[in-house]
């Protein structure tokens, strides 16, 4: 044991010192960071310029109707033709021509919109959404529709999921949110294993090369060995993990502090954790009074009821027992495939042989992602369940399962089943290991590792 | 008082037979030579001692009584493959491997210092082994292999990898480990770099130990009454004296001199020879000639082909 806790104590020292370490410990968070900020940062940079749209109206429905925006504005040309436009377009500043033909009501392809540029989808969806509405007016009024009574007839509804635990309470739940905390964990998970269970190999393959391996194995057992080093690994994941959430946490709530006053625009509608987060503030201004939803509500406070629904989702999520969960297929999947790594790097000399053994390693990975994919909008169906409890796959896509609430016995099961699982594949792994850690220079197959399992010792 | 004591080991690998009912017996305080050709079972061997591998049967006792796996602490083991981690710096790593061996950390400070004292590498200590020059990791490897003060020193192919003067260097030093009190097993495939050190050896071949015991008595078991005489005189004249109890083998020239290479035939005795001779030759120089250890083994694994057929030779 004592031995365990040297090879351990050596395999996490020097990987937390070297400079990789602490350059990937800052590098991930900026980059997890900048994922999570670029698209609201984004379209905070494009609305940030004033787009001057010429139209040319041959209906005359639309002079001076079209909605201008902060960032697009339109200025109504009479008496000018398309030709002349294009003629001296590149000497106005125009952003685009607006060609509307006067069969506007009538033909669907009678707005064309020219410019020497692709326009952006948010200019061609405001421009269209507003002719569309502008013309539906028009009809309706045609057909003796007044407009009040339009705007009274338009609804729109929050539907609030409210799940039944066993214990007979009502648990406020969210599918996206479920969705997003299923996808995190079950990625995390994913990338650990590979990114990791790499290290494992390499390090086993680095002893082998530099020939060190003997004398190690004269005074600790391989087995304490590859332990020792699939334990340090692990717990320099966990440390790198740790700061890396540290770390995220703090840019976000930095960088939301200097980007709060744009975030709040409806630009950014996409709903993440970090847009949740953002409109805290909002939320809590709106819940104060409960007001009676008017029917002249505005989408922006639908989207605010929504964002108010998701909060209480995600008070409901059981985080404790998430987290909880998460670390332990976290470290169990990691322990059972850092086991069959270091297996395979036993049986090389080096990288480059090692990818016929890691297919089998690969495949099962791969097919939980796979699943995690598209089992996820259907966390209760059979192959979302099977995969969930057989042991190669159970730590990917039980994460994706567990906040959308899976019976404890589910869990259990697999839990157990991927503990008995990691004993079996390290047991087996330890044979292989024993043996290829001694070998060199000998071309290795499937069949002489099945030779390494059978002998004595 | 046999150190070490192997008693019928038996080995084998899928379709391969390493060791074959080996036995031998190494003295307390000797320098044993484990000879043999590569493949013959040397390493196999050596890595049961180490309790790296397992045997199938058979027994290892260390100083009468079964090896356990705590005895590791007490051998120092130098592989045929032998490195260290590039990218360590040399004290850490020195200091890793000692506690490896049990040793505790303030000991092995003490004791590693003294070492890179002893082979003046001092200011190596917070080099990366990638700094160092082959020669240079020899020694640190070295030093790893004896700071914890093994009474068992185990070197397989020792000479392989080091340079002429870190030869030299593990040379004086093992024997110098000798005087202190331990005992050192060579293995090689290099007979007459191991002749000049080793006490004791042992022939392995094919998985069997053909010969041991102490190498003057094997020696003097394999000799074959050749004499060479170095002289100044007439040919004819030597070769007049000699009867029918003695065969002239060769001519050769020694030191810018006549030679002769005699077999005394068992009616005679070598006194007897120099008799016959001296009045017609001045001699020189009468010597006895001793088989190398590399005649002997080429002799021994010969008897032992026309012995037997192994049964497990395929």
């Amino acid at each position: 044991m004592n031995k365990i806790k040297l090879v351990l104590q050596r395999e996490y020292l020097t990987r937390v010192r070297k400079k990789t370490f602490i350059v990937m410990t800052i590098l991930g968070p900026l980059l997890f960071g900048a994922i999570l900020i670029a698209p609201a940062w984004l379209a905070g940079l494009e609305s940030t310029q004033t787009k001057n749209i010429a139209v040319i109206d041959s209906s005359h429905i639309f002079i001076n109707k079209l909605p201008e925006t902060e960032t697009i504005q339109f200025t109504y040309l009479e008496n000018k033709d398309v030709e002349n436009m294009r003629k001296r377009f590149e000497r106005t500043n125009y952003y685009g021509v607006l060609y509307i033909t006067h069969l506007v009501a009538n033909t669907k392809s009678s707005v064309v919109f020219y410019s020497d540029q692709q326009p952006s989808l948010s200019v061609k969806s405001h421009i269209s959404s507003s002719i569309e509405k502008i013309i539906e007016q028009r009809k309706l009024r045609a057909a003796g529709i007044d407009e009040n009574i339009l705007q009274s007839v338009r609804t729109s509804i929050n539907m609030r999921t409210i799940q039944w635990t066993e214990e007979g309470k009502e648990k406020e739940s969210s599918t996206e949110l479920a969705m997003i905390v299923g996808y995190i964990g079950g990625f995390l998970i994913y990338f650990f294993i590979f990114l990791f269970g790499a290290q494992v190999m390499r390090g086993v393959i680095e002893e082998k090369t530099n020939r060190i391996v003997e004398i190690i194995i004269s005074s600790v057992k391989p087995f304490q060995l590859m332990m020792g080093k699939i334990i340090g690994i692990g717990l320099v994941g966990l440390t790198q993990f740790g700061l890396w959430v540290v770390l995220t946490l703090t840019i976000i709530t930095g960088a939301q502090s200097m980007l709060a006053p744009e975030l709040g625009t409806p630009s950014a509608q996409q709903v993440s954790p970090s847009s949740i987060m953002e409109k805290q503030g909002d939320t809590q201004n709106y819940a104060a009074p409960f007001q009676p939803p008017a029917p002249t509500q505005s989408e922006q406070d639908g989207d605010n009821l929504q964002v108010k629904h998701l909060f209480r989702a995600l008070e409901d999520i059981n985080f404790g027992v998430i987290i909880g969960t998460f670390i332990f297929f976290f470290l169990g999947g990691y322990l059972l495939y850092g086991s069959l790594f270091a297996a395979v790097g036993s049986a090389v000399d080096n990288e480059t042989d090692t990818q016929q053994f890691m297919l089998p390693i690969t495949i099962p990975l791969i097919l939980a992602i796979i699943v995690l994919v598209s089992g996820i909008s259907n966390p209760q169906g059979s192959i979302a369940f099977w995969f969930s409890i057989i042991p190669f796959t159970s730590p990917i896509v039980m994460m994706a399962r567990l906040p959308f609430g899976v019976p404890e016995w589910q869990v259990l099961l697999s839990m157990a089943l991927l503990i008995l699982t990691f004993i079996g594949t390290t047991w087996l792994s330890g044979k292989i290991y024993r043996t290829g850690i001694l070998m060199y220079g000998k071309k290795v197959n499937y069949r002489e590792l099945w030779k390494w399992i059978r002998y004595r010792n | 008082m046999d150190f070490l004591t192997i008693k019928d080991i038996n080995k084998s690998f899928v379709n391969h037979l390493a060791l074959d009912r080996v036995s031998l017996r190494v003295p307390e305080n000797s320098i044993y030579g484990l000879l043999g050709p590569n493949g013959a079972g040397k390493t196999t061997l050596i890595r049961i001692i180490n309790r790296i591998t397992a045997q199938d049967s058979g027994e290892v006792y260390l100083k009468g009584r079964k090896i356990r796996m705590k005895d590791v602490f007490s051998i120092g083991y130098l592989p045929e493959e032998r490195g260290l981690y590039k990218k360590m710096k040399v004290g850490e790593q020195a200091l890793y491997l000692a506690q490896l061996k049990g040793m505790d950390k303030k000991t092995a400070i003490e004791k590693l210092k003294y070492w890179f004292r002893r082979f003046e590498i001092q200011d190596w200590w917070d080099k990366k082994i990638e700094e160092l020059s082959k020669g240079m990791q020899q020694k640190v490897q070295f030093i790893t292999t004896v700071v914890h003060e093994p009474e068992l020193l185990i070197f397989d192919e020792p000479f392989s990898g080091f340079d002429p003067i870190n030869a030299n260097m593990l040379k004086n030093e093992v024997l110098r480990l000798k005087e202190q009190g331990s005992t050192i097993i060579f293995s090689t495939h290099n007979m007459s770099s191991v002749e000049e050190l080793c006490d004791h050896i042992t022939l392995i071949n094919k998985a069997r130990n053909l010969l041991e015991g102490p190498i003057d008595e094997i020696r003097q078991r394999y000799k074959s009454n050749i004499y060479e005489i170095e002289y100044r005189g007439e040919v004819q004249k030597l070769e007049a004296v000699l009867n029918g109890n003695y065969q002239l083998l060769e001519h050769l020239t020694r030191n810018g001199n006549r030679a002769v290479r005699i077999r005394v035939l068992q009616q005679s005795s070598d006194n007897e020879l120099l008799s016959l001779i001296l009045p017609v030759v001045e001699v020189i120089a009468f010597r006895e000639v001793i088989p190398s250890m590399n005649d002997i083994f080429i002799q021994a694994v010969h008897e032992f082909a026309n012995d037997q057929t192994s049964p497990y030779n395929e």
